[in-house]
């Protein structure tokens, strides 16, 4: 494969786009897929069949159109006019009027506004070629510049111009902790060693977080170029993906795109013409939260039990079997390319000071909107939750919003206004996280959601040290007996303590923010915390109260 | 390739110290009489850092950390007791005693037992947390030993010493968690295991009464392990 | 009843084929246990002690690390599940939005409990930690085919047209 060749498929595949004078591009991703829209597919497709019109109008399948509440999403693109509309909630008998309104009005009571904010207020990198392309078709990846950043990398760049850029970018970690990626980049790429590993980290645990499966089953080629790029800055020749046994469309789709790939020559040996070799492996996860700590992930790639080990050393230095290892979330990736093609300069002047570029969040919970969306980093929670998210269903009254998970914490209406960047967040005492976004309105008992998230992290601990393993389990102990009436004050100071002792003295990230739920919700809404052990009540009226008090 | 160590000076509590740049703070500790608390620990096998025991402060870091993993540094500062660090050791002691059913009376390793010792070295006076008292099994198969879970620490020196040392792997921990537990192969009876030798070093690196040698009186069960440094040598020139 | 078991050894054959093609993908390397653990899961449905030595032979590593090891990864299950499995999504959001009353309704309707599987062998629960399909909570996976927006009426409802051989 040489630049020519490259050029040659994004030509034909170009052309054979520009025949098609309307495409229906229905939604194949995970949500979508629950909600019947792979027999909507067929069923655009046996109906433009049957109406003759294969030559002006094809249907195809396409990646995550982000509004996942009110799938199967279709949208119709008119390519002489470039202009797109977006049905929800399309249903088999909705097929024949779509097909009827390709040439006229579209059909007002199935159409999306264009003016919705959640279309109009987002800022795509990551997720630009969502709803366009078909992800299982390398040729249409390469069609919109798909693997031209590799290709510019491998010819016209040294690996320290690649890592200078990326240190430029000001790119961080999309995972969670927010490391300079730069950073960790060189540090791989000074690490003596002759045998180094990239690896891809798609064990999006946190429960209430999809950007990563999204972007997985949308876009795959995207990660891979990411991966492969990385690959020639540090050194590395072997990548590996560590993706999540509970997505098992995204593993579908990666091994097609790989196998693509590999049949392209764009991974592989010689990689356009040049010494540079790089091969990708997908290694399964098997249900360990704790997996995406850094350490325990190496562990299970081995074979092994997921226990994280203490560091330093850190993986960049000592990692997979040993070797010198580069280990990046999937959204991380998904962003070299664009950084490559645009300029670290046009993705730092995107976002905030210190937080450069965009955002994939994933919204979930009391929000209207539920789905996946993508802002400049340093966009207010108020803008995320009440604008794009289309704010609390009718009838109820928001209270909180969660980020990061297990991790993270709970944000309240007084501080809606804080910008989501890494340093705000942390202030407020929650974290980024790798950015799912829980809504929580009137009907959440927020001592119920402290029990349900030490809950999640006493069984996913993995019980190697002593502070993770059983303060949880007293932490759930103590949660569980506030939420049945039965606690008392002395009960609420154990839980600081033990929040406390497991926070500073826990061996992993997995122990050391798991309180941050508990203290998050016991600084926002002590209150409710209050009303459970003294008046034996649920203001929420959650939880189930074995004395007195209301339900 | 072997890397050449470097003297190091540090400070420890205050005195001035010097050790490898490959030695562990706990090491260089060791050497110079300085206490620090262990329990995971043992020398000869590989460390674990998982009883969080041995966390001490280094100036300029922002967290605690083990010091049975910390190599040391030109220049450090750290220290191995504060009342910070004494009480969240004390609250870590507490939170292994209310984990299973440590009842040093009824145990035939009272008075032998470096859970125990600790407690009483730290001055664990009382366990604030509740105890779960789990139901755990007593496995008496093996023709000379007893493997008593509910004594079990989970600190994994049986399983090191296991793979490391005598390389069987008849040992390794199962479940994750609270309800993590050491197992026998497949989960077998430790009589029945036809990987077993018999070798008896896991039950002597057991800081508990969880495992130890049948026929033994409360007297009598000491464990003996002063072989293992001299083993691990002996492995290492093989 | 000769052909019977023929034909059941034949399929044993098949199942095991599957399992053995994916350590030699992976040169029978001791780091392959979990990709092998995976592939025995996906033939047999549970993974069994007689596999677990048959894998600890075949990859050469000890036979307590695979018991660790299987029982280490929560999606590896060791008891063999019914007819019908249905994996109840407990995540943040399913959980916020009813999975707990989908939870208690097994619990009331078929005494199921996450994990179990009913007398009568017909049916399993599950929980999962997140599909990532947040979207539609609370979500369920009956069977394979994940279902959003889920209520224990229509809960019920499926798993009544199962019972009734109607799916």
């Amino acid at each position: 494969m040489n630049f020519e060749e490259l050029h040659e498929i994004a030509k034909i595949e170009n052309e054979k786009r520009a025949q098609f004078e309307y495409s229906i591009n229905v939604c194949v991703a995970a949500g979508c897929m629950s909600c019947g829209s792979l027999e909507l597919l067929t069923s655009f497709k046996k109906e433009i069949e049957r109406r003759g019109i294969e030559n002006w109008c094809k249907a195809k399948g396409v990646g995550c159109l982000g509004l996942c509440s009110a799938g199967p999403l279709v949208s119709v693109q008119r390519y002489d006019q470039k202009s797109e509309v977006i049905y929800k909630s399309v249903t088999l008998d909705n097929v024949h009027e779509i097909v009827d309104a390709l040439t006229g009005e579209p059909v007002g009571r199935l159409a999306c506004s264009k003016e919705m904010s959640f279309f109009k207020n987002q800022q795509k990198i990551v997720l630009e070629n969502f709803g366009n392309i078909d992800p299982e078709k390398i040729e249409e990846y390469i069609a919109v510049g798909g693997y031209e950043p590799l290709y510019t990398v491998l010819r016209e760049m040294s690996p320290a111009n690649v890592i200078e850029q990326i240190v430029k970018s000001g790119l961080r970690g999309r995972g969670g902790g927010g490391y300079p990626t730069g950073l960790k980049w060189t540090t791989v790429m000074k690490a003596s060693g002759n045998q180094k590993y990239i690896i891809c980290n798609a064990d999006e645990g946190d429960p209430g977080a999809f950007m990563d499966r999204s972007v997985l089953e949308s876009d795959p080629h995207r990660v891979l170029e990411g991966m492969a790029i990385a690959g020639y800055a540090v050194g590395a020749d072997k990548g590996f993906i560590y993706v999540r046994a509970e997505y098992p469309l995204a593993i579908r789709r990666l091994k097609k795109a790989i196998t693509q790939a590999e049949q392209l020559g764009v991974l592989g040996r010689g990689i356009f013409n040049t010494p540079f070799n790089f091969d990708i492996k997908l290694r399964l996860g098997a249900g360990a939260f704790v997996c995406g700590e850094e350490t325990a992930l190496i562990s299970s790639i081995e074979g092994s039990r997921g226990n994280p080990r203490p560091r330093p050393p850190y993986p960049a230095e000592y990692g997979l079997w040993g070797s010198p290892t580069l280990i990046n979330n999937v959204e991380t990736f998904a962003n070299i390319p664009a950084i490559i093609r645009n300029g670290s300069a046009w993705f730092a002047s995107i976002g905030t000071e210190k937080s450069k570029g965009t955002k994939v969040f994933a919204l979930a919970g009391r929000i209207n909107n539920t789905g996946l969306i993508e802002v400049p980093m340093g966009t207010t929670l108020r803008e995320i939750v009440f604008n794009i998210g289309g704010g609390i269903p009718e009838g109820s009254k928001f209270k909180a919003v969660q980020t990061g998970g297990p991790s993270g914490g709970c944000i309240t209406s007084d501080y809606l206004d804080t910008p989501a960047d890494y340093e705000s967040l942390t202030k407020l005492g929650s974290i980024m996280g790798s950015g799912g976004m829980i809504v929580m309105d009137d009907t959440s008992c927020m001592v119920d959601v402290a029990k349900f998230f030490v809950e999640f992290c006493m069984t996913e601990s993995c019980g190697k040290c002593v502070p993770c393993r059983d303060g949880s389990a007293q932490m759930y102990h103590l949660l569980s007996k506030i939420t049945s009436g039965e606690g008392n004050i002395n009960d609420i100071h154990m839980l600081e303590k033990l929040s406390d002792l497991i926070n500073n003295t826990s061996l992993c990230g997995l122990g050391m923010t798991m309180p941050n739920p508990v203290v998050s919700t016991m600084h926002f809404f002590k209150d409710e915390y209050l009303a459970h052990v003294h008046d034996k009540i649920c203001p929420a009226g959650v939880c189930n109260m074995k004395r007195g008090g209301r339900k | 390739m072997k890397k050449v160590s470097q003297i190091q000076t540090l400070i420890i509590d205050g005195k001035e110290v010097g050790g490898k740049s490959d030695e562990s703070i706990l090491q260089v500790a060791k050497e110079n009489d300085i206490f620090i608390p262990t329990l995971c620990y043992l020398e000869g096998l590989s460390d674990y850092g998982g009883c969080r025991m041995c966390i001490v402060e280094v100036k300029g870091m922002p967290r605690l950390v083990p010091a049975c993993t910390t190599l040391i540094r030109e220049g450090m500062e750290v220290t191995t007791n504060s009342e910070k660090i004494h009480n969240y050791r004390l609250s870590i002691l507490a939170l292994l005693f209310t984990e299973r059913n440590h009842i040093c009376s009824a145990c035939v390793s009272n008075g032998h037992c470096e859970l125990q010792t600790l407690a009483l070295k730290l001055g664990l006076t009382h366990v604030e947390f509740p105890y779960i008292f789990p139901k755990m099994p007593v496995d008496a198969t093996h023709d000379r030993f007893i493997a008593d879970h509910n004594r079990c620490v989970l600190c994994g020196r049986c399983v090191r010493a296991c793979h490391e040392v005598e390389g069987a792997h008849t040992k390794d921990i199962m479940g994750r968690g609270i309800t993590s537990r050491v197992i026998t192969d497949l989960k077998e009876s430790w009589g029945s295991s036809k990987t077993c030798t018999s070798c008896g070093k896991c039950v002597h690196v057991c800081p508990t009464g969880a495992l130890t040698e049948k026929g033994k009186s409360v007297a009598e069960m000491e464990k003996r392990r002063q072989f293992l440094p001299y083993l691990k040598l002996m492995r290492e020139r093989r | 009843m000769s052909k019977e078991i023929k034909q059941t050894s034949l399929k044993e054959d098949r199942r095991l084929r599957m399992v053995d093609r994916t350590m030699r993908i992976y040169g029978n390397e001791p780091h392959a246990l979990i990709e092998t653990l995976h592939a025995v899961q996906e033939s047999y449905g549970f993974i069994d002690t007689d596999l677990m030595q048959y894998v600890a032979e075949k990859l050469g590593v000890p036979l307590s690390k695979v018991y660790g090891v299987a029982t280490f990864y929560h999606f590896f299950t060791l008891k063999p599940q019914g007819e019908h499995t249905c994996v109840v999504c407990t995540g943040t959001a399913c959980y916020i939005s009813g999975a707990k009353a989908i939870m208690d309704d097994f619990a009331k309707k078929y005494d199921l409990l996450p994990g179990e599987t009913t007398k009568d062998n017909k049916l399993s629960l599950l929980t999962a930690r997140c599909l990532g399909a947040c979207g539609l909570a609370p979500a369920i996976v009956f069977d394979g085919v994940v279902a959003g927006k889920q209520t224990p009426e229509t809960v019920s409802n499926t798993i009544e047209r199962w019972f009734k051989n109607e799916l």
